[in-house]
Protein backbone atom coordinates (compact mmCIF):
# COMPACT_ATOMS: atom_id res chain seq x y z
CA UNK A 1 0.00 0.00 0.00
CA UNK A 2 2.80 2.42 0.82
CA UNK A 3 5.14 1.27 -1.95
CA UNK A 4 4.68 4.65 -3.65
CA UNK A 5 6.98 6.10 -0.97
CA UNK A 6 9.96 4.27 -2.41
CA UNK A 7 12.67 6.46 -3.83
CA UNK A 8 11.59 9.58 -1.94
CA UNK A 9 13.51 10.94 1.02
CA UNK A 10 10.59 11.89 3.22
CA UNK A 11 12.70 12.37 6.34
CA UNK A 12 15.14 14.74 4.63
CA UNK A 13 12.23 16.86 3.41
CA UNK A 14 10.62 17.05 6.84
CA UNK A 15 14.02 17.80 8.37
CA UNK A 16 14.20 20.92 6.19
CA UNK A 17 10.71 21.80 7.42
CA UNK A 18 11.90 21.46 11.02
CA UNK A 19 15.00 23.59 10.36
CA UNK A 20 12.90 26.26 8.64
CA UNK A 21 10.53 26.30 11.60
CA UNK A 22 13.25 26.50 14.25
CA UNK A 23 15.30 29.25 12.58
CA UNK A 24 12.22 31.29 11.70
CA UNK A 25 10.86 30.85 15.23
CA UNK A 26 14.06 32.18 16.76
CA UNK A 27 14.20 35.06 14.31
CA UNK A 28 10.55 35.98 14.78
CA UNK A 29 10.81 35.79 18.59
CA UNK A 30 13.71 38.27 18.62
CA UNK A 31 12.24 40.64 16.03
CA UNK A 32 8.72 40.28 17.47
CA UNK A 33 9.94 41.18 20.96
CA UNK A 34 11.70 44.26 19.59
CA UNK A 35 8.53 45.25 17.75
CA UNK A 36 6.47 44.82 20.92
CA UNK A 37 8.95 46.99 22.80
CA UNK A 38 8.60 49.64 20.08
CA UNK A 39 4.81 49.53 20.29
CA UNK A 40 4.80 50.26 24.03
CA UNK A 41 7.77 52.63 24.01
CA UNK A 42 7.44 56.31 24.98
CA UNK A 43 8.92 57.42 21.63
CA UNK A 44 6.11 58.30 19.15
CA UNK A 45 8.19 57.54 16.03
CA UNK A 46 8.95 54.02 17.27
CA UNK A 47 5.32 53.42 18.20
CA UNK A 48 4.25 54.54 14.74
CA UNK A 49 6.84 52.32 13.04
CA UNK A 50 5.81 49.29 15.13
CA UNK A 51 2.15 49.81 14.40
CA UNK A 52 2.71 50.35 10.68
CA UNK A 53 4.97 47.30 10.39
CA UNK A 54 2.58 44.97 12.20
CA UNK A 55 -0.46 46.14 10.28
CA UNK A 56 1.21 45.98 6.88
CA UNK A 57 3.09 42.71 7.27
CA UNK A 58 0.42 40.64 8.95
CA UNK A 59 -2.11 41.69 6.31
CA UNK A 60 0.15 40.75 3.40
CA UNK A 61 -0.32 37.17 2.15
CA UNK A 62 2.68 35.05 3.12
CA UNK A 63 3.09 33.78 -0.43
CA UNK A 64 3.62 37.34 -1.60
CA UNK A 65 6.16 38.00 1.17
CA UNK A 66 8.14 34.87 0.31
CA UNK A 67 7.99 35.24 -3.46
CA UNK A 68 9.02 38.88 -3.04
CA UNK A 69 12.02 37.79 -0.96
CA UNK A 70 13.14 35.56 -3.83
CA UNK A 71 12.10 37.48 -6.95
CA UNK A 72 12.50 40.97 -5.53
CA UNK A 73 15.44 40.77 -3.15
CA UNK A 74 17.53 38.09 -4.82
CA UNK A 75 16.66 37.76 -8.49
CA UNK A 76 16.17 41.47 -9.13
CA UNK A 77 18.26 43.31 -6.53
CA UNK A 78 20.89 40.59 -6.13
CA UNK A 79 20.73 40.48 -2.31
CA UNK A 80 21.81 36.96 -1.37
CA UNK A 81 22.15 37.33 2.45
CA UNK A 82 24.85 34.88 3.60
CA UNK A 83 25.36 33.56 0.08
CA UNK A 84 26.22 29.98 -0.84
CA UNK A 85 24.46 27.75 -3.34
CA UNK A 86 20.99 28.52 -4.68
CA UNK A 87 19.55 26.10 -2.13
CA UNK A 88 21.26 27.91 0.75
CA UNK A 89 20.17 31.32 -0.52
CA UNK A 90 16.57 30.18 -0.91
CA UNK A 91 16.57 28.71 2.58
CA UNK A 92 17.91 31.95 4.06
CA UNK A 93 15.42 34.06 2.13
CA UNK A 94 12.59 31.80 3.30
CA UNK A 95 13.73 32.14 6.92
CA UNK A 96 13.94 35.91 6.52
CA UNK A 97 10.44 36.10 5.04
CA UNK A 98 8.87 33.70 7.54
CA UNK A 99 10.51 35.48 10.48
CA UNK A 100 9.49 38.91 9.20
CA UNK A 101 5.90 37.72 8.77
CA UNK A 102 5.59 35.72 12.00
CA UNK A 103 7.21 38.50 14.04
CA UNK A 104 4.08 40.63 13.61
CA UNK A 105 1.99 37.89 15.24
CA UNK A 106 4.57 37.37 18.00
CA UNK A 107 4.51 41.11 18.63
CA UNK A 108 0.75 41.23 19.01
CA UNK A 109 0.70 38.16 21.29
CA UNK A 110 3.39 39.73 23.41
CA UNK A 111 1.63 43.08 23.55
CA UNK A 112 -1.47 41.37 24.90
CA UNK A 113 0.81 39.78 27.51
CA UNK A 114 2.18 43.19 28.46
CA UNK A 115 -1.39 44.33 28.99
CA UNK A 116 -1.88 41.62 31.61
CA UNK A 117 0.84 43.13 33.79
CA UNK A 118 -0.76 45.60 36.23
CA UNK A 119 0.20 49.20 35.55
CA UNK A 120 1.18 49.58 39.19
CA UNK A 121 4.16 47.32 38.65
CA UNK A 122 5.61 49.54 35.94
CA UNK A 123 4.84 52.63 38.02
CA UNK A 124 6.56 51.12 41.04
CA UNK A 125 9.58 50.25 38.90
CA UNK A 126 9.69 53.81 37.57
CA UNK A 127 9.47 55.12 41.12
CA UNK A 128 12.56 53.07 41.97
CA UNK A 129 14.41 55.01 39.28
CA UNK A 130 14.59 52.32 36.58
CA UNK A 131 14.65 53.59 33.00
CA UNK A 132 12.32 52.33 30.22
CA UNK A 133 14.64 49.53 29.12
CA UNK A 134 15.07 48.28 32.67
CA UNK A 135 11.34 48.47 33.43
CA UNK A 136 10.61 46.46 30.30
CA UNK A 137 13.33 43.80 30.55
CA UNK A 138 13.39 43.34 34.34
CA UNK A 139 9.76 43.77 35.36
CA UNK A 140 7.24 43.74 32.52
CA UNK A 141 8.49 41.33 29.84
CA UNK A 142 9.31 38.40 32.16
CA UNK A 143 5.72 38.43 33.40
CA UNK A 144 4.32 39.11 29.94
CA UNK A 145 6.10 36.09 28.42
CA UNK A 146 4.74 33.80 31.12
CA UNK A 147 1.22 34.94 30.29
CA UNK A 148 1.45 34.33 26.54
CA UNK A 149 3.02 30.89 26.26
CA UNK A 150 -0.22 29.44 24.90
CA UNK A 151 -0.80 32.16 22.25
CA UNK A 152 2.85 31.89 21.22
CA UNK A 153 2.40 28.13 20.88
CA UNK A 154 -0.41 28.82 18.42
CA UNK A 155 1.86 31.16 16.49
CA UNK A 156 4.55 28.46 16.42
CA UNK A 157 2.10 25.84 15.15
CA UNK A 158 0.89 28.24 12.46
CA UNK A 159 4.53 28.91 11.54
CA UNK A 160 5.24 25.17 11.21
CA UNK A 161 2.42 24.84 8.70
CA UNK A 162 3.31 28.12 6.99
CA UNK A 163 6.77 26.74 6.09
CA UNK A 164 5.04 24.86 3.26
CA UNK A 165 4.68 28.20 1.48
CA UNK A 166 8.47 28.15 1.01
CA UNK A 167 7.76 25.60 -1.75
CA UNK A 168 6.81 28.64 -3.85
CA UNK A 169 10.50 29.53 -4.12
CA UNK A 170 11.73 25.94 -4.28
CA UNK A 171 13.05 25.31 -0.77
CA UNK A 172 13.32 21.52 -0.59
CA UNK A 173 10.91 21.06 2.31
CA UNK A 174 7.92 18.77 2.70
CA UNK A 175 5.50 20.56 0.35
CA UNK A 176 8.10 20.62 -2.43
CA UNK A 177 8.54 16.87 -2.15
CA UNK A 178 4.77 16.48 -2.12
CA UNK A 179 4.57 18.28 -5.45
CA UNK A 180 7.16 15.92 -6.94
CA UNK A 181 5.22 12.95 -5.63
CA UNK A 182 1.88 14.21 -6.94
CA UNK A 183 3.41 14.61 -10.39
CA UNK A 184 4.77 11.05 -10.38
CA UNK A 185 2.21 9.14 -8.33
CA UNK A 186 -0.99 10.77 -9.48
CA UNK A 187 -2.94 7.56 -8.89
CA UNK A 188 -2.12 7.67 -5.19
CA UNK A 189 -2.90 11.35 -4.60
CA UNK A 190 -4.98 10.78 -1.48
CA UNK A 191 -2.33 8.59 0.11
CA UNK A 192 0.32 11.18 -0.68
CA UNK A 193 -1.80 13.89 0.95
CA UNK A 194 -2.45 11.68 3.97
CA UNK A 195 1.23 10.94 4.49
CA UNK A 196 2.10 14.64 4.52
CA UNK A 197 -0.88 15.56 6.67
CA UNK A 198 0.24 12.91 9.15
CA UNK A 199 3.77 14.30 9.05
CA UNK A 200 2.52 17.71 10.10
CA UNK A 201 0.37 16.24 12.86
CA UNK A 202 3.49 14.52 14.18
CA UNK A 203 5.32 17.85 14.17
CA UNK A 204 2.63 20.10 15.63
CA UNK A 205 0.74 17.92 18.11
CA UNK A 206 3.67 17.45 20.53
CA UNK A 207 4.47 21.17 20.25
CA UNK A 208 0.92 22.00 21.28
CA UNK A 209 0.84 19.50 24.13
CA UNK A 210 4.24 20.46 25.50
CA UNK A 211 3.67 24.21 25.36
CA UNK A 212 0.12 23.81 26.71
CA UNK A 213 1.54 22.04 29.73
CA UNK A 214 4.27 24.65 30.06
CA UNK A 215 1.79 27.51 29.84
CA UNK A 216 -0.11 26.12 32.86
CA UNK A 217 3.13 25.65 34.79
CA UNK A 218 4.51 29.16 34.31
CA UNK A 219 1.33 31.22 34.25
CA UNK A 220 1.33 34.06 36.76
CA UNK A 221 -1.64 33.46 39.04
CA UNK A 222 -3.25 36.76 39.78
CA UNK B 1 -53.45 41.31 -6.68
CA UNK B 2 -49.90 42.41 -6.40
CA UNK B 3 -48.93 39.01 -5.10
CA UNK B 4 -50.57 37.27 -8.04
CA UNK B 5 -48.73 39.45 -10.51
CA UNK B 6 -45.40 38.65 -8.90
CA UNK B 7 -46.23 34.98 -8.88
CA UNK B 8 -47.17 35.05 -12.55
CA UNK B 9 -43.94 36.84 -13.39
CA UNK B 10 -41.95 34.34 -11.38
CA UNK B 11 -43.67 31.46 -13.12
CA UNK B 12 -42.94 32.98 -16.50
CA UNK B 13 -39.28 33.45 -15.66
CA UNK B 14 -39.09 29.93 -14.32
CA UNK B 15 -40.65 28.33 -17.36
CA UNK B 16 -38.50 30.41 -19.66
CA UNK B 17 -35.32 29.37 -17.92
CA UNK B 18 -36.47 25.76 -17.94
CA UNK B 19 -37.01 25.75 -21.68
CA UNK B 20 -33.75 27.61 -22.12
CA UNK B 21 -31.80 24.93 -20.30
CA UNK B 22 -33.76 22.22 -22.03
CA UNK B 23 -32.68 23.27 -25.50
CA UNK B 24 -29.22 24.58 -24.52
CA UNK B 25 -27.65 21.62 -22.81
CA UNK B 26 -27.77 17.89 -23.24
CA UNK B 27 -24.32 16.46 -22.72
CA UNK B 28 -24.14 14.96 -26.20
CA UNK B 29 -24.11 18.32 -27.97
CA UNK B 30 -21.02 19.51 -26.13
CA UNK B 31 -17.54 18.15 -25.92
CA UNK B 32 -15.37 18.82 -22.89
CA UNK B 33 -11.68 19.19 -23.68
CA UNK B 34 -8.92 19.60 -21.12
CA UNK B 35 -6.14 22.07 -21.98
CA UNK B 36 -3.60 24.15 -20.11
CA UNK B 37 -4.73 27.70 -19.37
CA UNK B 38 -1.32 29.12 -18.55
CA UNK B 39 1.09 28.13 -21.31
CA UNK B 40 1.68 30.69 -24.01
CA UNK B 41 2.02 29.11 -27.44
CA UNK B 42 0.30 25.88 -26.39
CA UNK B 43 -2.75 26.45 -24.27
CA UNK B 44 -3.48 29.92 -22.96
CA UNK B 45 -6.64 31.55 -21.67
CA UNK B 46 -6.38 35.22 -22.53
CA UNK B 47 -7.77 37.89 -20.18
CA UNK B 48 -10.73 38.44 -22.50
CA UNK B 49 -11.74 34.79 -22.20
CA UNK B 50 -10.39 33.44 -25.49
CA UNK B 51 -8.28 30.35 -25.83
CA UNK B 52 -5.24 30.18 -28.04
CA UNK B 53 -2.19 28.05 -28.71
CA UNK B 54 -1.08 24.97 -30.60
CA UNK B 55 -2.90 22.52 -28.32
CA UNK B 56 -6.05 24.56 -28.74
CA UNK B 57 -5.73 24.53 -32.53
CA UNK B 58 -5.22 20.77 -32.56
CA UNK B 59 -8.15 20.28 -30.20
CA UNK B 60 -10.41 22.43 -32.37
CA UNK B 61 -9.44 20.53 -35.50
CA UNK B 62 -9.98 17.13 -33.90
CA UNK B 63 -13.31 18.24 -32.41
CA UNK B 64 -14.43 19.42 -35.83
CA UNK B 65 -13.57 16.02 -37.33
CA UNK B 66 -15.49 14.33 -34.51
CA UNK B 67 -18.53 16.38 -35.49
CA UNK B 68 -18.44 19.22 -32.97
CA UNK B 69 -18.63 22.88 -33.87
CA UNK B 70 -16.18 25.28 -32.27
CA UNK B 71 -18.95 26.72 -30.11
CA UNK B 72 -19.79 23.26 -28.80
CA UNK B 73 -16.39 22.90 -27.15
CA UNK B 74 -16.29 23.40 -23.42
CA UNK B 75 -12.69 24.11 -22.38
CA UNK B 76 -11.56 22.77 -19.03
CA UNK B 77 -8.33 23.49 -17.23
CA UNK B 78 -6.24 20.33 -16.88
CA UNK B 79 -3.42 20.78 -14.34
CA UNK B 80 -0.65 18.22 -14.84
CA UNK B 81 -1.32 16.27 -11.65
CA UNK B 82 -5.05 16.05 -12.34
CA UNK B 83 -4.99 14.76 -15.90
CA UNK B 84 -5.37 11.02 -15.25
CA UNK B 85 -8.17 11.56 -12.74
CA UNK B 86 -10.08 13.90 -15.04
CA UNK B 87 -10.09 11.27 -17.79
CA UNK B 88 -10.99 8.31 -15.63
CA UNK B 89 -13.78 10.23 -13.89
CA UNK B 90 -15.15 11.32 -17.26
CA UNK B 91 -14.84 15.06 -16.52
CA UNK B 92 -13.38 15.56 -19.98
CA UNK B 93 -13.44 13.53 -23.15
CA UNK B 94 -10.05 14.59 -24.47
CA UNK B 95 -6.96 16.08 -22.91
CA UNK B 96 -4.76 18.08 -25.25
CA UNK B 97 -2.35 19.62 -22.77
CA UNK B 98 1.36 18.97 -23.45
CA UNK B 99 0.60 15.42 -22.35
CA UNK B 100 3.69 13.27 -23.00
CA UNK B 101 3.03 9.64 -23.82
CA UNK B 102 4.87 7.51 -21.24
CA UNK B 103 4.56 3.82 -20.33
CA UNK B 104 3.47 4.70 -16.77
CA UNK B 105 0.69 6.95 -17.96
CA UNK B 106 -0.45 4.37 -20.51
CA UNK B 107 -1.33 2.09 -17.63
CA UNK B 108 -4.01 4.52 -16.53
CA UNK B 109 -5.17 6.23 -19.73
CA UNK B 110 -5.03 5.68 -23.48
CA UNK B 111 -3.48 8.05 -25.98
CA UNK B 112 -4.12 9.01 -29.57
CA UNK B 113 -1.39 10.52 -31.69
CA UNK B 114 1.30 11.68 -31.02
CA UNK B 115 0.64 15.06 -32.59
CA UNK B 116 3.91 16.77 -31.67
CA UNK B 117 7.44 15.71 -30.81
CA UNK B 118 9.05 18.03 -28.27
CA UNK B 119 12.35 17.83 -26.44
CA UNK B 120 13.41 19.06 -23.06
CA UNK B 121 15.60 22.07 -23.76
CA UNK B 122 17.00 25.22 -22.20
CA UNK B 123 15.91 28.80 -22.66
CA UNK B 124 18.92 31.09 -22.33
CA UNK B 125 19.68 34.78 -22.75
CA UNK B 126 19.97 35.75 -26.37
CA UNK B 127 23.63 36.81 -25.91
CA UNK B 128 24.68 33.70 -24.00
CA UNK B 129 26.88 31.33 -26.02
CA UNK B 130 28.32 29.27 -23.18
CA UNK B 131 25.92 26.32 -23.41
CA UNK B 132 26.63 24.17 -26.43
CA UNK B 133 26.55 20.71 -24.97
CA UNK B 134 24.90 18.70 -22.21
CA UNK B 135 28.21 18.78 -20.30
CA UNK B 136 28.04 22.57 -20.05
CA UNK B 137 24.89 22.41 -17.96
CA UNK B 138 26.47 20.96 -14.83
CA UNK B 139 28.06 24.27 -13.85
CA UNK B 140 24.94 26.33 -14.51
CA UNK B 141 22.05 27.67 -12.49
CA UNK B 142 18.85 26.23 -13.90
CA UNK B 143 15.26 27.07 -13.19
CA UNK B 144 12.08 25.05 -13.59
CA UNK B 145 8.70 24.45 -12.03
CA UNK B 146 8.28 22.69 -8.68
CA UNK B 147 7.19 19.09 -9.18
CA UNK B 148 7.59 19.09 -12.95
CA UNK B 149 9.20 16.15 -14.70
CA UNK B 150 11.76 18.49 -16.26
CA UNK B 151 12.95 19.65 -12.84
CA UNK B 152 13.21 16.07 -11.62
CA UNK B 153 15.11 14.99 -14.76
CA UNK B 154 17.76 17.65 -14.17
CA UNK B 155 18.60 16.29 -10.72
CA UNK B 156 18.34 12.64 -11.65
CA UNK B 157 19.80 12.42 -15.12
CA UNK B 158 21.72 14.93 -17.09
CA UNK B 159 22.99 17.57 -14.66
CA UNK B 160 23.09 16.33 -11.05
CA UNK B 161 25.63 19.01 -10.10
CA UNK B 162 23.74 21.93 -11.55
CA UNK B 163 22.01 24.26 -9.13
CA UNK B 164 18.25 24.17 -9.53
CA UNK B 165 15.84 26.95 -8.67
CA UNK B 166 12.19 25.94 -8.56
CA UNK B 167 9.20 28.26 -8.75
CA UNK B 168 5.48 27.73 -9.10
CA UNK B 169 5.37 29.13 -12.61
CA UNK B 170 7.78 29.22 -15.50
CA UNK B 171 7.21 32.94 -15.91
CA UNK B 172 8.76 33.55 -12.47
CA UNK B 173 12.03 32.08 -13.76
CA UNK B 174 12.29 34.75 -16.44
CA UNK B 175 13.04 37.56 -13.95
CA UNK B 176 16.19 35.87 -12.68
CA UNK B 177 17.20 34.77 -16.15
CA UNK B 178 16.98 38.31 -17.43
CA UNK B 179 18.96 39.66 -14.44
CA UNK B 180 21.67 37.01 -14.83
CA UNK B 181 21.06 35.42 -11.43
CA UNK B 182 19.94 32.30 -13.29
CA UNK B 183 21.44 30.87 -16.46
CA UNK B 184 18.65 28.87 -18.03
CA UNK B 185 15.02 27.90 -17.80
CA UNK B 186 14.43 24.26 -18.63
CA UNK B 187 11.37 22.39 -19.82
CA UNK B 188 9.97 21.19 -23.17
CA UNK B 189 11.15 23.31 -26.10
CA UNK B 190 7.58 23.84 -27.29
CA UNK B 191 6.70 25.50 -23.98
CA UNK B 192 9.92 27.54 -23.98
CA UNK B 193 9.27 28.71 -27.52
CA UNK B 194 5.90 29.98 -26.35
CA UNK B 195 7.52 32.17 -23.69
CA UNK B 196 10.27 33.42 -25.99
CA UNK B 197 7.64 34.36 -28.56
CA UNK B 198 5.60 36.49 -26.16
CA UNK B 199 5.63 40.14 -27.15
CA UNK B 200 7.10 41.33 -23.87
CA UNK B 201 10.06 38.93 -24.13
CA UNK B 202 10.80 39.17 -27.83
CA UNK B 203 14.55 39.25 -28.58
CA UNK B 204 15.65 38.64 -24.99
CA UNK B 205 15.86 34.86 -24.96
CA UNK B 206 16.69 31.98 -27.28
CA UNK B 207 16.53 28.19 -27.22
CA UNK B 208 19.78 26.29 -26.67
CA UNK B 209 18.63 23.47 -28.95
CA UNK B 210 19.97 20.57 -26.88
CA UNK B 211 17.23 17.94 -27.29
CA UNK B 212 17.68 16.45 -23.82
CA UNK B 213 14.72 14.11 -24.07
CA UNK B 214 11.95 13.01 -26.43
CA UNK B 215 8.45 14.05 -25.42
CA UNK B 216 5.72 12.73 -27.67
CA UNK B 217 2.60 14.74 -26.98
CA UNK B 218 -0.52 12.63 -27.30
CA UNK B 219 -4.22 13.28 -26.89
CA UNK B 220 -5.32 11.62 -23.68
CA UNK B 221 -8.57 9.64 -23.72
CA UNK B 222 -10.30 7.24 -21.38
CA UNK B 223 -8.42 3.95 -21.09
CA UNK B 224 -9.39 1.44 -23.74
CA UNK B 225 -11.63 3.65 -25.91
CA UNK B 226 -10.37 2.20 -29.23
CA UNK B 227 -13.15 3.68 -31.31
CA UNK B 228 -12.41 7.24 -30.23
CA UNK B 229 -8.67 6.62 -30.59
CA UNK B 230 -9.06 5.56 -34.23
CA UNK B 231 -11.23 8.58 -34.98
CA UNK B 232 -8.77 11.02 -33.41
CA UNK B 233 -5.83 9.43 -35.20
CA UNK B 234 -7.67 9.82 -38.48
CA UNK B 235 -8.38 13.45 -37.70
CA UNK B 236 -4.74 14.11 -36.81
CA UNK B 237 -3.54 12.45 -40.01
CA UNK B 238 -5.93 14.59 -41.99
CA UNK B 239 -4.74 17.71 -40.22
CA UNK B 240 -1.15 16.87 -41.15
CA UNK B 241 -1.99 15.95 -44.77
CA UNK B 242 -4.07 19.07 -45.28
CA UNK B 243 -1.29 21.39 -44.10
CA UNK B 244 -3.34 22.70 -41.20
CA UNK B 245 -0.78 21.20 -38.84
CA UNK B 246 2.10 23.17 -40.40
CA UNK B 247 0.06 26.32 -40.26
CA UNK B 248 -0.75 25.82 -36.58
CA UNK B 249 2.93 25.30 -35.78
CA UNK B 250 3.92 28.40 -37.69
CA UNK B 251 1.17 30.53 -36.12
CA UNK B 252 1.99 29.59 -32.56
CA UNK B 253 5.75 29.03 -32.43
CA UNK B 254 6.96 31.06 -35.40
CA UNK B 255 8.35 34.17 -33.70
CA UNK B 256 10.66 32.14 -31.41
CA UNK B 257 12.79 30.64 -34.16
CA UNK B 258 11.62 27.27 -32.92
CA UNK B 259 12.89 24.55 -35.20
CA UNK B 260 10.04 22.13 -34.88
CA UNK B 261 10.28 18.46 -35.73
CA UNK B 262 8.25 17.30 -38.69
CA UNK B 263 4.83 15.96 -37.82
CA UNK B 264 5.32 12.69 -35.92
CA UNK B 265 4.16 9.28 -37.15
CA UNK B 266 1.00 8.17 -35.43
CA UNK B 267 1.97 5.23 -33.25
CA UNK B 268 -0.79 4.83 -30.68
CA UNK B 269 -3.02 2.23 -32.22
CA UNK B 270 -4.97 -0.14 -30.02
Amino acid sequence: MFDFLEGYDLLAAFWVTVKLTVFSAIGSLIWGTLLAAMRVSPVPVMRAFGTAYVNIVRNTPLTIVIVFASLGLYQTLGISLLGGTLDDINFQLAVLALAAYTASFVCEALRSGINTVPVGQAEAARALGLNFRQVLTLVVLPQAFRAVVAPLANVLIALTKNTTVAAAIGVAEAATLMKDMIENESDAIFLVFSVFAFGFVVLTLPTGLLLGWLSKRVAVKR
Amino acid sequence: MKFRRTAAAAAAVLSLSLTATACGSGDDDKIKIGIKFDQPGLGLKTPDGKYQGFDVDVAKYVAKELGYDEKDIEWKQAPSAERENMLSRGDVKLIVATYSITPERKEKVSFAGPYLLAHQDLLIRADDNSIKDVKDINSKKLCSVTGSTSAQNVKKDFAPDAELQRYNQYSQCLTGLENKNLDALTTDDSILAGYAAQDKHKGKFKLAGLQLSDENYGIGIKKGDKDLQTKINKALQKMIDEGAWDKAVKDNFGPANYKNEPAPQITEKG
